[in-house]
């Protein structure tokens, strides 16, 4: 029971229903079931959460620090991809 | 109250439901900051917290009904061992001799009490006694829980790799003479079933043999025998174990009466 056998595990909570899942930390388990439960233990024993997704740490595909520039900066002077000239419902919260 | 039971025999009813809660989960606590993973560790202590909860509740209750002054941390901090009502299965050690401190006992108690602790909730909740149908309607889905965990944890080690299996099957060893005294039944419950308050934990027996021989299958580990059925603890009668037990969890009550933070 050293922990050797562990693979790192990130968690994903969402706190109610029509929202989505965020990423809220992560932890060490043997396997997916066991990583259910810690996740369920660590993460939402307050009742953040009414569903809950693990994901193995290894299966992610991150885009590199190194990229940023070229991932995000294209993005910066082109406001005319922000839809300014829409009024937003009352009621609408999560647009 | 609705109830035709006496009040002496509710009083003795919630305190060996409440002991058994209360037993455990100062057990588990012992596991704060020990626990092999730290994701264990709080699974643990969680667990120990929803016990200590239906302890608190069960406790309160019986002092209210006994109508002598007591309150929950009376009963709690201010009984010595003899009037304590638990099973003697909870208050064991989580040792295995030559192995000391062990996960496995831990996990193997947790397995044996929450297939008896689940479906008896389950029944409780349609006791004719409303509060007592309140407390298991909460402590049920709890339950329910620490049977997930424990199965989770008996599986994987019992299934694992041939040290973690002998010592899960050395845990079992340790706790199986222990569990028939929970499914014991005497004219206290026989009384407090037929009046529809409480279960005759007898009936919970068969039950519980499925479930945890099936969990015991899944693990590959054979179900354990034995002829020594000690007994005892729902008459005061404890094993060497509990006398620690209570030492360390009532030192500071009785040092410091009333002491909160």
């Amino acid at each position: 029971m050293s922990g050797g056998d562990s693979q790192l595990w990130e968690v994903f909570v969402r706190p109610r229903r029509g929202l989505s899942h965020v990423h809220v930390g992560s932890l060490h388990a043997p396997d997916a079931q066991v990583a259910l439960h810690h996740a369920r233990d660590v993460y939402t024993r307050r009742q953040e959460g009414v569903s809950i997704w693990v994901v193995p740490a290894a299966a992610i595909s991150a885009s590199s620090p190194d990229e940023k520039d070229a991932f995000f900066d294209p993005a910066a002077d082109k406001v005319y991809r922000h839809p300014t000239f829409y009024h937003v419902p009352e009621g609408a919260g999560h647009l | 109250m609705k109830s035709e039971v006496s009040t002496a025999d509710l009083v003795e009813y919630l305190l060996r439901l409440g002991d058994d809660a209360l037993v455990t989960a100062q057990r588990l606590g012992e596991w704060s900051a020990r626990a092999p993973e730290m994701e264990t560790d709080i699974a643990l202590s969680n667990i120990a917290l929803d016990q200590l909860g239906a302890a608190r509740l069960l406790l309160t209750y019986a002092g209210e009904i006994e109508g002598a002054g007591r309150d929950e941390d009376a009963l709690a901090y201010l009984r010595a061992d003899h009037e304590f009502r638990n099973a003697q299965l909870v208050e064991l050690a989580d040792e295995q001799p030559e192995l000391g401190h062990d996960f496995g006992v831990a996990i193997a108690k947790l397995l044996c009490l929450s297939a008896y602790q689940q479906p008896l909730y389950q029944r409780l909740c349609s006791s004719t006694d409303e509060r007592i149908a309140g407390i298991a309607a909460k402590a049920v889905k709890e339950s329910a829980y620490h049977l997930d965990f424990a199965t989770l944890w008996t599986v994987r080690l019992g299934d694992g790799t041939g040290a973690s299996r002998d010592r899960m099957a050395g845990a079992f060893a340790v706790v199986w003479p222990y569990t028939y005294e929970l499914f014991e039944t005497d004219d206290l419950v026989a009384r407090v079933a037929a009046a529809g308050v409480g279960v005759d934990p007898s009936t919970l027996r068969e039950h519980w043999s499925e479930v945890v021989g099936g969990v015991l299958a899944m693990a590959t580990l054979d179900v354990p025998e034995t002829s020594w059925r000690p007994t005892g603890g729902r008459t005061g009668r404890h094993t060497e174990a509990m006398s620690y037990l209570l030492a360390e969890m009532q030192v500071l009550h009785r040092a410091h009466p009333g002491a909160a933070w």
